[in-house]
């Protein structure tokens, strides 16, 4: 893993049974989870407790139990000392449109407490980052979505923070744009040397640009591991053969593979990479066509199933409304 | 973790040779090792930028016209009657300083009614105050840097003309320790009229994000209390009932500061009948109410974003 210059931090976010409860919704339950420099997804349903868990963070909320520490400092007593070194990227559009980017973020920066030169210089130089050039000096409201999220993330790095908490930088992007920010968010980490943490609902995005993923359900803790162990963990082979999927399905299975029928699909769990070389001469061995052979990635939902026993019945207080 | 911090592009140590022409700049992410400034600065920030705001500064050229046109319409007046004063050699100015707010509060209406929503509703509305909260400033430096903005703004309103005045009566040679008592006692109404007017003129826009509502609830609140004043105090001084049109005073805005100017700085009252504070518990009456008015506004607004946070 790349390690730049995230200091030499083990956790930047470190909490110790956190809870938040509000009068008919708990959001977060004993939430104990340390997260590590690097990028780090933050993957739940909506309602999960992602936003409630960013509001503590930055001590814009106070826990009902339960600590919380980020960059070392503890978010019930040190917020705006926190809020100065971290930067923030809301999931909603928080942007005025009759103002320019330019003119909107070198407010922001000095919001962020960069004296008037430095914010300017620090504004162009964060714009040029994040990919915004020319149009940086037009209103806002002309821009196209992803033009915007790219101003929300500039805003949130402008002032060099040590931690960015991206709450779904993703949404409402189309494929290409999607690709984009996760380069770039990927970039904040690589180049810039700023850790981050990322929230979204779909964990396959978040697989390519993480280190490690962080899941959390009806405000618990489901798993927190690195993202590697992650996909081993979830990945499969989806194999459709010409015929004799029967014959297929019991040679792979004595091979020792997992394997599940799923329609004309055969789903087989990889393992380890020889696991593509075991498909490929039983499929050899039987002389039938091989029509596709692909990576599958599990969704929540099924990671949730997958799971410990213990941990597969989420608690549902935190369903059915979004805790924000 | 513990490599030193090194820019992939870094310049080699400068060596014997001298530099080569062709030089690769770092155009890599630079770190900020500069300042960081506390709250006292974002609050001064957020308050020039607000300030600048209500006149339309660092925005769109279309919302410089409004304000420009306001301030244009209030010192107009001053300037036609200080020519009419320097040029006919009057003895004394046609309008008292302490008068000329209260002529032309139409305008100062007009002003804060477009420029409060302006200044809060749009935060709300755009959801920019979570990346305000976001940062290091708390509430209270958002509150206070908006509500001293706008009273700021309208107390360049409301001077400006003011000033206008003296310079014009100090050059058609009136008395000068005159026209110095009564600038001073206009400037002081005035600052009262703007933190009063600006408190309640945030109140109403912080309440809705959209900015129509704001503009509309704000002139509704400022014409119907003067209008409902001035009509009952008109009845009151047709049954010649003086002392009751001192008290009704306390109702609006513009009459409050009437009262207060009246029993405070010895000013002529615009009320029916000359007739203001009746007596010295209604004299302090007016300031209390206006006190308790400005105090009461900062408390709602602080409240008000109690529950703005991130969302």
């Amino acid at each position: 893993m790349a390690c730049t210059t995230t200091v030499g931090l083990v956790t930047v976010i470190a909490t110790e049974s956190l809870s938040k409860r509000y009068p008919r919704v708990t959001a977060l339950d004993r939430l104990t989870v340390d997260i590590t420099p690097g990028v780090t997804g933050l993957v739940g349903a909506n309602g999960a407790g992602k936003s409630t868990l960013i509001k503590i963070l930055l001590g814009l909320a106070p826990a009902s139990e339960g600590r919380a520490a980020v960059l070392g400092l503890d978010v019930a007593t040190d917020g705006a000392e926190i809020r100065g070194l971290v930067g923030y990227m809301p999931e909603h559009d928080c942007l005025p449109p009759d103002v320019s980017a330019t003119e909107f973020v070198v407010h922001m920066a000095r919001m962020s407490g960069l004296p008037p030169t430095a914010a300017r210089e620090r504004t162009a130089d964060t714009l040029r980052h994040v990919g915004l050039y020319e149009e940086r000096y037009r209103p806002m409201g002309g821009y196209s979505t992803g033009m915007k999220q790219r101003v929300k993330l500039a805003q949130a790095l402008v002032h060099d923070p040590k931690l960015v908490l991206l709450d779904e930088p993703t949404n409402g992007l189309d494929p290409a744009g999607r690709d984009e920010m996760l380069g770039l968010i990927r970039r904040v980490h690589t180049d810039f040397g700023i850790s981050v943490l990322v929230t979204s609902h779909l964990l396959g995005e978040l697989e390519r640009t993480s280190d490690n993923i962080v899941v959390i359900d009806g405000g618990r803790l489901l798993r927190a591991s690195t993202t590697s162990e992650f996909t081993a963990a979830t990945a499969s082979l989806a194999v459709e053969v010409t015929d004799s999927e029967e014959e297929l399905l019991a040679i792979l299975t004595a091979a020792g593979l997992t394997v599940q029928p799923s329609g004309h699909l055969l789903l087989v769990d990889i393992a380890e990479d020889e696991t593509y070389d075991l498909v490929r001469n039983a499929v050899a061995q039987l002389g039938v066509g091989l029509v596709r052979m692909e990576q599958r990635r599990h969704r929540i939902a099924e990671l949730f199933t997958d799971d410990d026993p213990t941990t597969t019945a989420p608690s549902e207080e935190g369903e059915g409304r979004d805790a924000a | 973790m513990t490599q030193p911090d090194v820019a992939p592009l870094a310049p080699p140590p400068p060596g014997d040779r001298p530099a080569p022409t062709d030089v690769i700049h770092n155009i890599g992410y630079r770190k900020y090792e500069g300042p960081r400034l506390g709250r006292g600065y974002a609050r001064v920030s957020l308050f020039s930028q607000s300030l600048r705001g209500a006149y339309g500064l660092g925005r769109s050229a279309k919302s410089k016209v409004l304000p420009m046109i306001l301030l244009g319409v209030i010192c107009a007046p001053a300037l036609i009657m200080v020519a009419v004063a320097v040029f006919t050699h009057m003895d004394k100015l046609p309008v008292a300083y302490t008068r000329y707010p209260v002529v032309l509060q139409a305008v100062i209406t007009l002003f804060v009614a477009s420029q409060a929503p302006q200044s809060v509703s749009r935060d709300l509305r755009f959801k920019t105050t979570p990346l305000y909260f976001s940062r290091p400033i708390e509430r209270v430096d958002y509150v206070a840097a908006k509500y001293a903005a706008l009273a700021t703004a309208l107390f360049m309103l409301t001077a400006l003309p003011l000033l206008i005045l003296y310079v014009g009566a100090l050059l058609a040679k009136l008395d000068f320790t005159d026209q110095t008592a009564g600038f001073a006692k206009g400037l002081l109404s005035v600052l009262l009229l703007s933190l009063l007017f600006a408190g309640i003129g945030l109140v109403i826009s912080a309440v809705t994000p959209r900015r129509g509502f704001g503009v509309a609830a704000v002139i509704a609140l400022f014409v119907i209390t003067y209008g409902a004043v001035s009509s009952v105090q008109g009845v009151a001084s047709a049954q010649e009932k003086y002392h009751v049109i001192g008290w009704l005073g306390l109702f609006s805005p513009i009459t409050l500061i009437d009262g207060f100017q009246t029993w405070f700085l010895g000013a002529t009252s615009a009320f029916p009948d000359a007739a203001g504070p009746p007596d010295a518990a209604a004299g302090f009456a007016y300031l209390l109410v206006i006190l308790v008015l400005v105090a009461g506004s900062f408390g709602l607004l602080m409240r008000r974003y109690r529950k703005v946070g991130l969302s």
